[in-house]
């Protein structure tokens, strides 16, 4: 059977699996699933909402970042993990304890003002939809591996399954199909982990593997600093010597991850107020074993990718182009990786020819080196994986149907955020309230179609791989909607002006700061400034100018408020309410 | 819905017990993450652990586990604390 059939099989089957569990919870007890509180257990949500959160920037995308940026990409890890400590502290309970359906509503309502609710929806759009233009990639890059097409082919293919399957799955019963695609996504990550894990240190748990000692008795992290180093890399351990933008990109994620909208609504459909607290923890305990998966399986696939081209040790000649493994065949067919003989030796000479060191320079110059030949995308890094180690062709399938699951629970969820925020917050609150419910569904569906169209075309060129287009959505709900929701609930002095003039200028200012380097609005090409160290103003990088967007929404509230009236006894008493578990009652169904 | 007029106890000295835990936990969290992965990562760079140095495995996998601990020391806590002030729920 070729691997082209294995891996329709695969996907094949976890969808059926996905639309049985839809069909099968639609048409079971609706009652029970969806009468007020709902009763989902906190350890059934947490692996719902680990599945939603686990994203194609995680599944695809974060294990390739952290193989070619080393120590740097902890930020990431630690930006997506450390969120949910914030989230649950400072606002899961708090949240549920006001027990409405929306992050719009909440900020509508805590600063009395429609404004205030117009500029959440604003928010929430423009970090959901670039949070889609990053799944919507990744999505693009596992169809047009697993379907043996090109990669904006793959791109229109995922865009038409996740539309179909945000339709099917905009339905109640998500939560279920959702703990279904953690299981395969997980499956699919730590399958193939365990085998690498096997192979390279002989210790199955990849976690610990990764800190474990190889064949040759070397610890596993010394022998990829070395082989890497051999070729002009920097070392996988090396230090960072710019810790002002490690620690901001690690912070920006954090507060982004606490301030996206498609995860906080999550909190909203547990029972209590304590288990809103317990249920972030269990949605960490999922998320934790894929990310300490993570970056095992990004240092093991970079060891293994540098002994397939220098199979006799770095110091010895690579191998020829013309007998590379199937999979770099495979892959070239994406466009993803390329190979292109500068030197005309038929040999593919892979090192870093951006190296600082000149002495390595001149010393690959003069062994008749032209220039690095071997292209990969980050991208590819987990998808290649088992070819790469020569896991059997079921693991590959398996991959493939993690991955896709991955991008598709994320963007149907924030499909869905998107969806509500525009026909329940904008249209039915601000703009029409005497829509029909008929107009709404509309209303939702056709703004659905409209956000997979724009992240579509956009991510056919898309302002960076996966994870960093992801880290730049991140920055926009970090500055935006996480301030306004931690002041509504810990200050009772912020005042409706207070919190539009904050937002307004959190979110302007972190956008003009991203678009100024990314291109305005994303569009290819209309960058105004380079982006790389000589650019960045103060040498801030605008993937981890969130913080620095949150701090000024966070100035300008306070200052605008206390200029300006206090809130309204009525409100006071609202934040008041909130802050006690105490008559929570049943979360109402929406 | 009546605001804060049911609590049989001092109920502004819930809060200020719950933001004292919640600045704690904040400390503890920005510390192993912030701090040791990152800032501090060259002063503990000559501590030899799990077959690296103790920054990069709080960076790639301490601050998570730590982060797992906090959410469940926290939400204990908390529960604690609801009891004692009589503001759990039913």
């Amino acid at each position: 059977m070729s691997q082209f059939v294995i891996n329709l099989i695969f996907v094949g089957l976890s969808f059926a699996l996905y639309f049985g569990i839809a069909i099968w919870a639609r048409a079971g007890s609706t009652k029970e699933f969806y009468v007020a509180g709902g009763g989902v257990h906190p350890v059934v949500n947490g692996m719902a909402t680990g599945a939603d959160w686990m994203s194609a920037a995680s599944f695809i995308s974060m294990a390739g970042m952290i193989a070619m940026n080393g120590y740097f990409a902890s930020a990431y890890l630690m930006g997506w993990t450390g969120g949910f400590v914030l989230l649950a502290l400072l606002l899961a309970p708090y949240l549920r304890k006001f027990g409405k359906f929306t992050v719009p509503d909440f900020i509508g309502d805590r600063f009395y003002s429609k404004g205030a609710r117009l500029i959440a929806v604003v928010c929430l759009i423009l970090a959901c939809t670039t949070y889609v233009i990053g799944q919507m990639t990744g999505a693009g890059v596992a169809f047009s591996r697993f379907l043996e097409v090109d990669k904006n082919t793959g791109l229109i293919i995922a865009a038409i399954v996740v539309l179909f399957y945000a339709v099917l799955g905009g339905m109640k019963g998500i939560t279920y199909t959702q703990v279904a695609q953690y299981v395969v996504l997980m499956i699919a990550y730590i399958v193939p982990a365990i085998f690498i894990s096997m192979n390279i240190t002989g210790n199955p748990i990849p976690g610990l593997g990764m800190f474990g000692t190889t064949a040759d008795g070397t610890t596993m992290l010394t022998k990829l600093d070395g082989l890497i180093t051999d070729l002009g890399f920097t070392a996988y351990t090396a230090d960072v010597p710019d810790k002002l933008n490690m620690f901001l990109l690690a912070l920006s994620l954090m507060i982004g991850t606490a301030g996206l909208p498609h995860v906080i609504i999550r909190f909203f459909t547990v029972n209590k107020v304590s288990d809103a607290r317990s249920s972030a923890g269990w949605t960490l305990v999922f998320i934790a074993l894929l990310y300490t998966a993570a970056p095992a399986v990004g240092t093991m696939s970079r060891m293994n990718l540098v002994e397939t081209i220098y199979p006799n040790g770095t110091t010895s000649a690579p191998i020829d182009y013309e007998v590379r493994p199937e999979w770099m065949k495979n892959w070239e067919q994406t466009g993803l990786l390329k190979f292109e003989d500068k030197n005309g030796d038929g040999k593919i000479n892979y090192y870093n020819d951006k190296s600082k060191d000149e002495a390595f320079l001149a010393n690959a110059t003069q062994q008749g080196l032209q220039g690095n030949e071997l292209d990969v995308n980050n991208d590819i890094m987990v998808l290649a994986n088992p070819e790469i180690a020569q896991l059997p062709g079921w693991v590959i399938g398996l991959i493939a149907a993690g991955g896709i699951a991955a991008a598709l629970s994320t963007a149907a969820g924030l499909l869905l955020a998107i969806s509500s925020a525009i026909s329940h917050d904008l249209i039915k609150t601000i703009l029409k309230p005497t829509i029909s419910d008929k107009g709404e569904l509309t209303a939702a569906r056709i703004s659905m179609i409209v956000a997979i169209a724009v992240a579509t075309w956009l991510g056919m060129n898309p302002p960076g791989f996966a994870a960093q287009t992801v880290a730049l959505a991140f920055g926009i709900a970090g500055s935006s909607l996480f301030p306004a929701l931690m002041m509504g609930i810990f200050s009772k002095r912020i005042n409706n002006k207070g919190a539009v003039a904050g937002m307004l200028a959190g979110l302007i200012v972190t956008c003009v700061y991203i678009f100024l380097f990314k291109g305005w609005f994303f569009i290819p090409g209309t960058a105004t400034l380079p982006d790389d160290a000589t650019g960045w103003i103060m040498g801030i990088n605008p993937l981890g100018f969130g913080p620095i967007g949150a701090v000024i929404n966070f100035v300008v509230a306070f200052a605008v408020s206390y200029m300006t009236a206090p809130p309204p006894k009525e409100i006071q008493d609202l934040v008041e309410s909130v802050r006690y578990p105490k008559g929570a009652g049943a979360a109402v169904d929406h | 819905m009546s605001y804060g007029t049911h609590h049989n106890k001092d109920v502004s000295g819930y809060w200020k017990a719950n933001v004292r835990i919640i600045i704690g936990c904040l400390i503890v969290w920005a510390i192993c993450s912030l701090g040791f992965a990152i800032l501090l990562r060259p002063a503990l760079m000559g501590i030899t652990f799990m077959g690296t140095d103790l920054g990069l495995w709080f960076g790639q996998q301490g601050a998570i586990l730590t982060f797992v601990a906090l959410i469940f020391f926290y939400a204990w806590r908390m529960n604690r604390l609801d009891k004692e002030y009589g503001v759990e729920e039913d």
